[in-house]
């Protein structure tokens, strides 16, 4: 049981010297998953025999002498919020509780074709709507480095695998920070490419204009290999970007950022950020000007607005990309007695298999689509979308990539705002500036806070169809910060599961 | 007293609108890649796109657009450079995602115009008829609800669901409204939707089938009083099936409203449903409150934005128009205008275009055309065209101008062929029609006739020529009706010396 502590590239290393085969290394982790698992809950579902199959496969092409991808036979945690064929996806919802969709999502096909290992499905809030993985229909995820504490959301699953040891690598989706937070407060590394990089096809739609895939894992260099296998043009995918990948592995190994201009965003710290959050991203950017790079302060106004707007567009898409779950052709179906039309029985479906917060969001959306109202709300926000455009537009002038702490806190506890719905929103008012804009982010861990020992966030955003340059900076930030401790945070988290 | 409708036009002034829904024939559908072919086995012609499956992306299929196009320029709109799609949402059952895609206040063709001719008691006029928009939209599944009386939703015991037409490009094409056709308004929305049908398939964009549901108009009317200039309230009827059907739910509408106005009652702006039988339209569900789509634009698709120089390619493809295309084929057929008006009506000119382009001669193609295969087709109640095709139609008209068959024998053909023994040649062969064209064989049932009959003949040797007509028919009856009869009445005359 050695191997599962290692990087991605590592296991990859040993898979290629042949020291451990693909379905060993499965089996590590499948082992791991049951000691832990009981606890932590960042899995809704395993599939150790198409994982075991994959990895068989592997080995038998690596015997063959075949040419394979770098990350052929390393295992992997999928959100499950991508379509997998054949394999539950519920999107941590009732609604979908028996759906095993009939066709692979584009990530799914990309990851398979290049012989990653799919472990399984992973804990998110329902349809994506959270910053906690709370709201799961199938129960909380709890953060590794304190299991009273949530692990992020939505994708807290992914996060808490990772933080846990149960993957290397993972992947996420990204529509207001479901990446970057969870990133932030488990000590991992998520990234949320520019829009369209990554296809959305197969991607269960929560806010079709601002949703992204992306990769997480425990190190930068690991985050820019899944992304160089995931990212790419797909005919499928009106909104994917008819453009070569940029060479994020070779960026994440530069290990130099001399020269580059770094700017502080001045809205995105100060009041309202934890002391001790504040403290490491501050240290984090000495670090940064001692590889040379050059310190700035920009403004971005209009940042202010960024949440309210969010939270009109992002419900508005929902509400009509929900509307699908209406017990008809497939997922839950409740009322169908012979008593009720088929009206009643989609009203009751939706009554019973969406949660709390969902409803709220389907309310709030609907509402601000309504005739009368769509002015006001919707096309404000979208008005809003243009000034934020506009805002990163002006800063990217003056700075090469722009930098925030990823979320105002480290991980809070479970069940401590639940009941308030703003302050669970006010966690994600860093990273959804760059869902707004369309541009690509980076969260990768500064250190523990003073005041509970938890995770910190540091964000890096880049330009659209930029994505090297975060991993640019987040290589190089990671190495100083490596040297500094002696070691990577993660050999600080806590140990889990019975001895 | 109930007014008729020559007193509601006195009174009323209609104005009409009028949209056209259109499936397009492209091979695949709006948005993904299954098969549009119309008839299949229920759910055999779907995929994720179209079921609207969870994670499943749109992709617009490119000869749609091209078609779009085609429409557009064909009905002298503008194609706009920049247009989007939006979502139209409510919830129904056959409309997989819960909402529809469709384009709203960004269309890709807008303000063009169709002109109509009509015969009015002032002769030829033309109505122009103006076009607001013609957009795209995907096309829902179709339910099917079993038990209960009325094939409709209420009261049925289950429903069943087929999403085979899921996803089928949709054109919708909308009208401006159209003041201004008095009385005509009914004949007005006939002729815009017949001139519309030709030119959607002359351009080869659609099927244009009514019976089938690949053309569906809802037409809209309403009536003011005479020299009020103030609109009245419309009615929408909606899914009229065929081209007579527009015409008469038009007109029995403009009934219906101007009794309303007339007993001082409001007219209800709502949608109705067309009755076949009665001519009279039904009031369709009533709605409290108007539905509110809340539309936005689809952000699942990017704008539609066609090059300039492909629009110019397009345009350069177009087909003449169908009326002008009348206009020449008439000029070149020197047919009447009343003839080419029933040609027209009877849905036949491309057909007799069709047997002319096979060497026939267009007055003869018009005529078996119009008179024994649209007579037959008449008795066993289906279209001409399914009954013989122009390759058949053109080989009969050439056997009679070689004089193998006589126009008496031809129709004997033309039963056999329409009964399905087989093509001209093999119903000639096989009931043995061919002309007695060997005038020995003539001769000697004439001889017999004569001999028969030798009073006749001698008053036909005194010059009583109309005489002559008793042993003609006596020698067409020994030959069995396959004698040339002027062959016959050349040799009588002839060997009674009369001839020359
Ligand atoms: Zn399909």
């Amino acid at each position: 049981m050695t191997n599962i502590f290692k990087s991605a590239q590592e296991m990859s290393s040993a898979l290629v010297a042949k020291e451990v085969s693909a379905v060993d290394l499965a089996n590590e982790h499948f082992d791991r998953i049951e000691k832990v698992d009981g606890d932590v809950h960042a899995f809704l579902h395993l599939d150790k025999e198409g994982a075991l199959a994959q990895a068989r496969d592997v080995d038998a092409k690596r015997a063959a002498g075949e040419k394979l991808s770098p990350l052929a036979g390393v295992p992997l945690a999928l959100k499950d919020v991508l379509t997998q064929k054949g394999i539950p996806t519920t999107c941590g919802s009732k609604m979908l509780e028996n759906w095993r969709p009939p066709y692979d999502s584009t990530v799914v096909t990309r990851l398979k074709a290049a012989g990653v290992v799919i472990l399984g499905k992973t804990n998110m809030d329902e349809f994506a709507m959270g910053s906690s993985t709370e709201n799961s229909a199938y129960g909380p995820t709890h953060n590794p480095w304190d299991l009273s504490r949530i692990p992020g959301g939505s994708g807290g699953g992914s996060s808490a695998a990772l933080a846990a040891f149960e993957a290397p690598l993972a992947i996420g989706t990204d529509t207001g920070g479901s990446i970057r937070q969870p990133a932030a407060v488990t000590g991992t590394v998520g990234v949320k490419p520019t829009y369209g990089a990554v296809s959305r096809y197969g991607l269960v739609a929560f806010s079709s204009s601002l949703d992204q895939a992306g990769p997480c894992a425990r190190t930068v260099l690991d985050t820019a290999l899944l992304h160089e296998v995931i990212a790419g043009h797909d005919p499928k995918d009106s909104s994917s970007i008819n453009a070569p990948v940029p060479s994020v592995v070779a960026a994440a190994k530069k290990l130099d950022v001399k020269g580059m201009k770094i700017g502080v965003i001045k809205e995105l710290g100060g009041d309202g950020f934890q002391k001790g959050v504040s403290e490491r991203f501050n240290e984090a950017l000495e670090e940064l000007v001692k590889a040379g790079a050059e310190i700035v302060e920009v403004s971005c106004p209009n940042f202010e607005y960024a949440l309210a707007a969010y939270y009109l567009i992002a419900p508005s898409e929902a509400s009509s990309n929900l509307a699908r779950f209406d017990s008809m052709r497939y997922g839950l179906r409740v009322g169908d007695d012979g008593s009720h039309g088929a009206e009643e029985v989609m009203s009751l479906t939706r009554q019973a298999g969406f949660g709390k917060e969902v409803k709220r969001r389907i309310i709030l959306g609907t509402y601000a689509l309504s005739s009368g109202y769509y002015d006001a709300y919707y096309g404000s926000a979208q008005k809003v979308r243009t000034l934020i455009m506009r805002d990163y537009e002006a800063a990217f002038a003056k700075a090469d990539v722009l930098v925030s702490p990823t979320a105002p806190t480290t991980a809070f506890k479970i069940g401590e705002k639940a009941d308030d719905p703003v302050a669970m929103y006010l966690n994600d008012i860093a990273t959804i500036p760059v869902n707004m804009a369309g541009i690509g982010g980076m969260s990768l861990p500064c250190g523990l806070a003073s005041e509970d020992n938890l995770p910190v966030g540091f964000q890096i955003m880049t330009p659209a169809m930029k994505d090297d340059l975060m991993y640019q900076v987040g290589g190089t930030l990671e190495a100083a910060l490596n040297s500094k401790w002696g070691s990577p945070l993660m050999s600080q988290a806590p140990a889990l599961g019975a001895k | 007293m109930a007014l008729k409708y020559d007193d509601v036009v006195a009174k009323y002034e209609p104005t009409l609108g009028l949209e056209v829904h259109v499936e397009l024939n492209t091979n695949t559908k709006m948005f993904c890649g299954c098969s549009t072919e119309f008839g299949a086995e229920p759910n055999t012609q779907t995929c994720p796109v179209c079921l609207g499956l969870p994670g499943s992306l749109p992709v617009v299929n490119e000869v749609a657009i091209e078609s779009a196009i085609k429409i557009g320029l064909a009905l002298n709109c503008s194609i706009a450079p920049f247009s989007r799609f939006a979502r139209k949402n409510y919830f129904y059952p056959d409309m997989p995602k819960d909402y529809q895609i469709s384009q709203y206040d960004e269309p890709i063709c807008v303000n063009g115009y169709l002109d109509v001719e009509i015969d009015t008691d002032e002769g030829v006029k033309v109505f122009r008829v103006e076009i607001e928009r013609v957009h795209m939209e995907e096309d829902t599944g179709k339910s099917l609800h079993v038990g209960g009386a009325t094939g409709r939703i209420h009261g049925a015991e289950y429903s069943l669901l087929d999403y085979n037409r899921a996803g089928i490009p949709l054109m919708e094409i909308v009208t401006k409204m159209v003041p201004g056709t008095g009385k005509y308004a009914p004949q007005v929305a006939r002729a815009y939707v017949t001139e519309l049908r030709d030119i959607l398939r002359s351009l080869g964009v659609s099927d244009v089938k009514m019976e089938q549901g690949s053309l569906r108009c809802d037409a809209n009317v309403s009536l003011s009083p005479m020299g009020s200039g103030k609109l009245g309230t419309r009615s929408e009827t909606k899914n009229v099936n065929s081209l007579r059907s527009v015409e008469r739910a038009i007109h029995g509408e403009m009934i219906r409203q101007g009794n309303r106005l007339e007993n001082g009652e409001r007219i209800i702006q709502e949608t109705r449903h067309f009755l076949e039988e009665s001519g009279e339209t039904r009031p369709g569900r009533s709605k409290e409150t108007a539905e509110d789509y809340r539309y936005f634009q689809e952000p699942d698709l990017v704008p539609v934005a066609p090059d300039a120089g492909w629009i110019e390619e397009i345009r350069k493809t177009l087909p003449e128009k169908p009326s002008i295309h009348r206009k020449r084929l008439q000029e070149q057929w020197s047919v009447p205008d009343k003839e080419m008006a029933a040609m027209v009506n009877a849905e036949l000119l491309d057909t007799v275009e069709a047997t002319v382009n096979l060497g026939a001669d267009p007055t003869k193609a018009r005529s078996w055309w119009l008179g024994e295969v649209s007579r037959l087709a008449n008795e066993k109640d289906v279209a001409p065209t399914e009954l013989m095709t122009p390759a058949q139609v053109a080989e009969i008209i050439a056997l009679i101008a070689a004089g193998e068959l006589t126009d008496k024998l031809a129709r004997h053909v033309v039963e056999g062929v329409v009964n399905g023994e087989g093509t001209p040649a093999q119903v000639i062969e096989k009931r043995g029609l061919k002309v007695v064209s060997d005038d020995s064989a003539l001769m000697s049932a004439i001889e017999a006739a004569i001999a028969a009959q030798p009073d006749t003949a001698e008053r036909v040797r005194s010059g009583n020529i109309p005489a002559a007509g008793a042993l003609i028919g006596a020698v067409m009856k020994a030959t069995g009706g396959q004698a040339d009869a002027a062959r016959v009445r050349e040799l009588l005359l002839n060997h009674l010396g009369q001839g020359n």
